[in-house]
Order: C-alpha cells, then sequence, then structure tokens
C-alpha cells in the first residue's frame, strides 16, 4: 500500500446499541478525491469535488435529488465510463494512486471497488452462480472446493447463509427484496473488494429489510471502506461515521457524523437537516 | 349564485352529474374500439379459415393415390433378348459395367408397354373391346419404368409372373375419386367409354385401390406423369436452402446486431449503418433476386438454379430482419443487469456474452426462426436466380440444381395440364405450410421452454 495522504478524524458512534463502537479517533485516509468535475454533454452535473474518504468506516453522502451525491459515487469505480456522452475530469486516487490512469485496467479497479445498487439486481441466475460469478470471471477460485469457500463465506458475511443455505441452486431472483440486496452485498463481496460502495441499498426496501442491511454494514466496516449514498439522514446518522452534504453539484461541508447532524458549519446543511430543503 | 357555475362552487352532486355525463361518452368510445377491433380480428380469422378450408378442400385429395396392381409376366418373346452380362476371370471392373450399361440399355429399349398392356388385358371383363391405346391409359406412364426396374434389378425374372403395384393415370384416379362429373357426354371426357368401364370393374374387383399418396412426398417432379410427381426435389432444395441461411445468416446477422448494439462507438458511421440496415428490410425480395444473379451467378460463376444461390439470397434477405430483431432484444435488456455485470468487473464483452446474451436469447431465437422461416416462403428471387427450372432429380448436395417448395407451387400452378395445377398445387401448399408450421411450433416451443428456464 502506497503512503496514506493523512488520517481522518472519527468519533464513536452511540447511535445503535448494537453496533461496534469505533475503536480509533483516527483513520487513515483510502481514497483521495481532488477537484473532480463531471459533465454530460454540455451540463455540468459535479463542480469539483475534493474529499477524503477513510479507511474502514462508513462515509456516508446525503443532500436532495439531483445533488451528485449518486454521479460522485459513480466516479469511484468509473461506471461513469459506461454513460454515454460523460465526461470526468480531477483526480481521484485509491492509496495513492490514480484511478483515472489510462494504464489502469478499469476491471481491475472493479475487483477491488465494488458497488451495490439502488435496486436489488442479481443475475437471472441460481445464488450460488451469483456469488461464484466475481471470483469466476476473476480467477480467484483454484478449484470447485475453493470457490464453495467463498460462496459459503461470502453469503456468511452477507447475513444471507443461513436462510439460502438449503437452496443455493434456487434462482437469486426468487428471493425477497431484502434477500436479493443482501445476495447483492454478497456478489461484491465475494472479490474481495477493499472498498464498497452503496447507491441508496435500501431505498427499494421495507423497515425490517432495512434494519437489517443496515446492521451488515456496520458489521462489513471492521473489514471494508464503504461508501454509501442514502437520501434518509436518519439513515446517514444511524451508520456512517462521517457524512458529506451535497448540494446542486457542489460538497457543501464534509466531517464527522454527529458533528454534521449537531452543528453543520453551513446554513444549507441546516436547512437540509431540518427538512426545509428537500 | 349565478347560472354558470365555476368548478370551486360545485356541490358534490353536481360533479357526480357530470362525471357520469363523461363516463357515458368515454363507454361509448371504448365499445367503439372494442368491436372494431372483434370485427377485424373475426375477419382476419375468417379469411385465414377460408384459405384453409379451400387449400384442404383441394389439396387432401391428392394425398390419396389409386395403386393398380398389375400380375406382370416378364415374357420372353416381348423382352427376351440379351442376357445380362457375368464378370468372366480376367474381366477388369470397367469393362464388367461397360458391358452392364450396354445391357442396361438394351433393356430399357425393349417394349416395356407390351409387357404392361398384357398384364392390364387380363383384367378386362369378358365383352368389352378396348384398344390397346386406351389401355394403356389406366396406368400411368411411369408404370413402364417401374416393371423395367424390377427387370433389372432381376434378370431371373425372365419367363415369370410377379405382382407389382404400380400408379394408376392422373386420369383414371379422378375418374375414380368422382371428381369428373360421370354424366357428361363421350366427346367431354377425358377417357374413353371402354377405358372407363374396364376402369369401374378393376375397382369393383380390387385391382385398383386407393391409398396414401407416399408418392407426392418421395417422389421427384414429373412432366408427363402427373400422377407421380411428387416434392421430394423441391423439398430437399428447401432444406439446403435453410441450412444455408441457418449457417450464414444467424451467426453474422446475430454478431452485426451485437457489435452495432453493444460495442460500436455511437458515430455519423454507425448511423448511416443503421439506417441502410432499416432500409434493407424494406427491400423488395425480387430485387435481391437481381442481386444474387449479378454477384452470385454472372461475377462469382455459382451454378445457376442450385439451393447454394438461393440459399445465399435469402441469407442476404434475412439478415436485416435478423439484426433488427436481435437489436431490439438487446435493447429490451435492463441496464440494471449491465450494471450489475460492470460493477463486478465484468468486462463488455463478458456482460454481453454471460448475461445479456442469455436473457435476450429466447426472443433472439424467435426472431431468427421467423425470419428463416419467412425467406423459405419467398418465391420471386428464386425465380431470378434460375430455381424455376423443371428438375427431376433430387439435388444431392447444394451445388446441384434444384427448386424450392414455393417455386414447385408457382410450376405447378401454372402447368397447362388440370392434373398438375388443381389438386398438385393444393397438395403442395400444405406441405410447404406443414413445413412453416413446424417451425413456427418449433419456434413457439423453445421460447416458452427457455423462458420458463431463465
Amino acid at each position: 500500500m502506497d503512503m496514506v495522504a493523512g488520517k481522518v478524524k472519527m468519533t464513536q458512534q452511540s447511535v445503535n446499541s448494537t453496533m461496534n463502537p469505533i475503536d480509533a479517533l483516527e483513520r487513515p485516509i483510502r481514497l483521495t478525491a481532488r477537484d473532480v468535475t463531471v459533465h454530460y454533454g454540455a451540463k455540468q452535473a459535479l463542480h469539483g469535488i475534493s474529499i477524503d474518504i477513510p479507511d474502514r468506516a462508513v462515509t456516508s453522502f446525503i443532500g436532495p435529488s439531483g445533488c451528485g451525491k449518486s454521479t460522485f459515487l459513480r466516479c469511484i469505480n468509473r461506471m461513469n465510463d459506461t454513460i454515454e456522452g460523460a465526461k470526468v475530469g480531477g483526480t481521484i486516487k485509491l492509496d495513492g494512486d490514480d484511478i483515472y490512469d489510462p494504464n489502469l485496467d478499469v476491471v481491475e479497479l472493479r475487483a477491488r471497488i465494488g458497488m451495490v445498487f439502488q435496486k436489488p439486481n442479481p443475475f437471472p441466475k441460481s445464488i450460488y452462480e451469483n456469488v461464484a460469478y466475481g471470483p469466476k470471471i476473476h480467477g480467484l477460485a483454484r478449484s470447485k472446493t475453493d470457490m464453495d469457500e467463498i460462496v459459503v463465506s461470502s453469503l456468511r458475511k452477507a447475513g444471507l447463509f443461513e436462510e439460502v443455505k438449503d437452496r443455493l441452486n434456487e434462482p437469486g431472483t426468487g428471493l425477497s427484496g431484502g434477500q436479493q440486496q443482501r445476495l447483492c452485498i454478497a456478489r461484491a463481496i465475494a472479490v474481495g473488494p477493499e472498498v464498497i460502495l452503496m447507491d441508496e441499498p435500501c431505498s427499494a426496501l421495507d423497515p425490517i429489510a432495512t434494519a437489517i442491511i443496515e446492521e451488515l454494514i456496520d458489521e462489513l466496516r471492521e473489514n471494508y471502506t464503504i461508501v454509501i449514498v442514502t437520501h434518509s439522514m436518519q439513515q446517514a446518522a444511524r451508520v456512517s461515521q462521517r457524512t458529506a452534504f451535497f448540494h446542486l453539484g457542489n460538497l457543501i461541508e464534509e466531517g464527522v457524523t454527529e458533528d454534521i447532524f449537531t452543528n453543520p458549519e453551513h446554513k444549507q446543511t441546516q436547512d437540509y437537516i431540518m427538512g426545509r430543503i428537500g | 349564485m349565478t347560472a354558470t357555475v365555476s368548478i370551486t362552487h360545485q356541490t358534490s352532486l353536481e360533479r357526480t352529474k357530470l362525471i357520469r355525463a363523461s363516463l357515458t361518452r368515454r363507454n361509448l368510445s371504448e365499445k367503439i374500439f372494442r368491436g372494431l377491433g372483434l370485427t377485424a380480428v373475426v375477419l382476419a380469422l375468417g379469411f385465414v379459415a377460408l384459405l384453409f378450408i379451400d387449400v384442404g378442400r383441394k389439396g387432401i385429395p391428392a394425398f390419396v393415390q389409386s395403386n393398380l396392381h398389375l400380375s406382370v409376366t416378364f415374357d420372353p418373346a416381348i423382352v427376351g433378348g440379351e442376357v445380362p452380362p457375368v464378370q468372366v476371370a480376367g474381366q477388369s471392373d470397367a469393362d464388367f459395367q461397360a458391358a452392364n450399361l450396354k445391357w442396361q440399355r438394351s433393356v430399357a429399349m425393349l417394349n416395356w408397354n407390351k409387357v404392361i398392356e398384357a398384364s392390364l388385358r387380363t383384367l378386362v371383363p369378358a365383352g368389352i373391346e378396348i384398344s390397346s391405346k386406351d389401355l394403356l391409359t389406366i396406368a400411368e406412364t411411369d408404370a413402364r419404368h417401374e416393371v423395367r426396374e424390377r427387370f433389372v434389378a432381376d434378370h431371373s425374372l425372365l419367363g415369370k409372373t410377379v405382382d407389382i403395384d404400380v400408379l394408376a393415370s392422373a386420369n383414371a384416379a379422378n375418374w375414380i375419386k368422382g371428381n369428373i362429373d360421370r354424366s357428361l357426354p363421350d366427346n367431354q371426357q377425358q377417357l374413353s367409354a371402354p377405358t372407363r368401364a374396364v376402369i369401374d370393374s378393376m375397382v369393383a374387383n380390387g385391382a385398383i385401390s386407393n391409398g396414401f399418396s407416399w408418392s407426392i412426398l418421395t417422389n421427384v417432379d414429373s412432366r408427363s406423369a402427373p400422377a407421380s410427381a411428387g416434392l421430394l426435389g423441391a423439398f430437399v432444395g428447401t432444406l439446403y436452402m435453410m441450412l444455408i441461411v441457418i449457417v450464414l445468416a444467424v451467426p453474422i446477422g446475430v454478431a452485426s446486431a451485437i457489435y452495432l448494439e453493444e460495442f460500436a462507438p455511437k458515430s455519423r458511421l454507425t448511423d448511416f449503418i443503421e439506417v441502410n440496415i432499416n432500409n434493407l428490410a424494406a427491400v423488395p425480395s425480387i430485387v435481391f433476386g437481381l442481386l444474387g444473379a449479378a454477384a452470385f451467378i454472372n461475377y462469382m460463376h455459382l451454378p445457376i438454379s442450385a439451393p447454394i444461390v438461393g440459399g445465399l439470397v435469402l441469407t442476404l434477405m434475412t439478415l436485416p430482419t435478423i439484426i433488427i430483431a436481435t437489436r431490439g432484444a438487446l435493447l429490451g435488456v435492463s441496464p440494471a443487469l449491465r450494471q450489475a455485470a460492470l460493477g463486478m468487473g465484468a468486462s463488455k464483452t463478458q456482460m454481453v456474452f454471460h448475461h445479456v446474451l442469455p436473457v435476450t436469447f429466447p426472443s433472439i431465437l424467435t426472431a431468427t426462426i421467423l425470419g428463416v422461416a419467412h425467406a423459405l416462403g419467398e418465391t420471386a428471387p428464386l425465380l431470378l436466380i434460375g430455381m424455376k427450372a423443371f428438375v427431376a432429380s433430387v439435388p444431392a448436395t447444394p451445388f446441384d440444381q434444384a427448386t424450392a417448395l414455393p417455386v414447385q407451387i408457382y410450376l405447378w400452378q401454372g402447368n397447362e395440364n388440370r392434373n398438375f395445377f388443381e389438386p398438385r398445387t393444393a397438395a403442395a401448399i400444405i406441405v410447404l405450410l406443414l413445413v412453416m408450421i413446424c417451425l413456427n411450433g418449433v419456434a413457439i416451443y423453445l421460447r416458452s421452454r427457455l423462458e420458463k428456464r431463465a
């Protein structure tokens, strides 16, 4: 790993008592974004975003619809590459390596930075195949036993194994919405990523499924750097250690979650949190 | 309150009244639309039913053939002549073959009609005077080939009497089936009065019986013997063309569609290509025939009236259809699936082949089969590359001369002999429709099976 650019301050979470308290107050920086801009054709969607994202913690992006939070998230694993007419400027570094380096293979990048989408989107294949797909295309399993192990441990980490262990060969699309989303998380974990991006992972789920996913996110942060985009301020407050507030393509402010929610520096942040912009 | 009411001052009763009034209008227009739709469907189904009834009524009798059971005596006085050669020691194979061919030619020159006439004569009941010429009109003209081939195959039959089934002539068969008005005067009948009497007595004593006409499926076309003209040559020609279209059009079409839809950069060039493909789909099929004649026959010197050229022309004709259908299917795949694959770090090729294609496979398959079926029903382009020639053989390879089922229908329909254009045409249409129904059935079956699995 390259030299990290610095350390980021953290606070302990006290919102949900079942969640593990974070042990250290300072974390090394994993992702560094400097002056990131995105244009969709003539329209500018992001105006120079600069942010540091800490290792093995949850960073949440909040803000009203169309504020650019999802656009910025999709810059981090270069999913914007797939959109016709999208142009990304500025630099984003993962452990000091520029992810927009022309010599960097986007396939390798996406193996290191996994993604979970807004709507659960399991492949129309069996549960087993869903989880095994990533390791298979990246050549991570040397044998069938290896693969079985990866699948089982990924499903376990996603908290889904007990529910599906008897029907691994049934289609993943037959699961409930919350289970499907956990399957998508298991699928992302199976590749062994360092960073997991989540784009409003609970917006299509009911409150119970949402609570399960949130608990899972809290467990996962022990091993993974997580960036989550959310519409729900309560969710940001519950699961994240750091929060960034976006508005109209600008990063208005970011910092320790508790500070953002209790003592924001900017009036716009205050207004949004109070429900005055929406 | 004034007479005019503004919305805000309407009572709920007034609103209900207004809604009811508009409801009547809406319900009426819905009823009219439904009625029109139903009428259209009933009309369409009515015409399809009419077509099937008409074709069935005319064509199904053609699947019944009248078999003539003859006791043929290989009279040495007529067929004695030369004896077949026997390979002697020291004679080369080639020499023996030449001698054998010479013998077969001499056998072909024998008067086999005389043998058949003698056999028929034994079935003429006492008291009927019938000339040799009239008597021979009972058997189909290819009967002598059948009798001759028996003899060539087994020369020991000389002097013996064997039972041989031959086809009754088309005229005789029509008389037996009652297709000809029996009350017509002699001068309007195809068959002479004694011939008709002999035929009736043969039917009565079992010398002629009706059975399923395998000959229409197993024989090749014939011009002189309507009762024995069959579809095998045309069927095999169509089969070769189908194979060529499937082997060429399907991979090329699907691959082009995948490239254009998934990989090609959006540029003026790809726009131009797209417009052209859409236009090609609308080009009249006969133009493709001209193209085939010019490109494949005049320029590339491929054989004329061969299934290979027909298959290539139909491939060109089907390509746009397959490309458009495949692109449509690819376009319909949800972006979520593509994102899921790309987000996992799949390359574009892996995304297409692991996720997009399996999902679209059923619709691509259906579109392809329908495209192929449509191509096989085409007649016009085949006429221009010479596939309307009379071919009385089964093509051994796609490079041999052949015709195709729809062209065979065209040829029979254009024949001046009513024994061809009446029942044979309809029978050929039935066979062609059955082939189409089979192809469409396969498409429906595969689609439902694959969709269930997905």
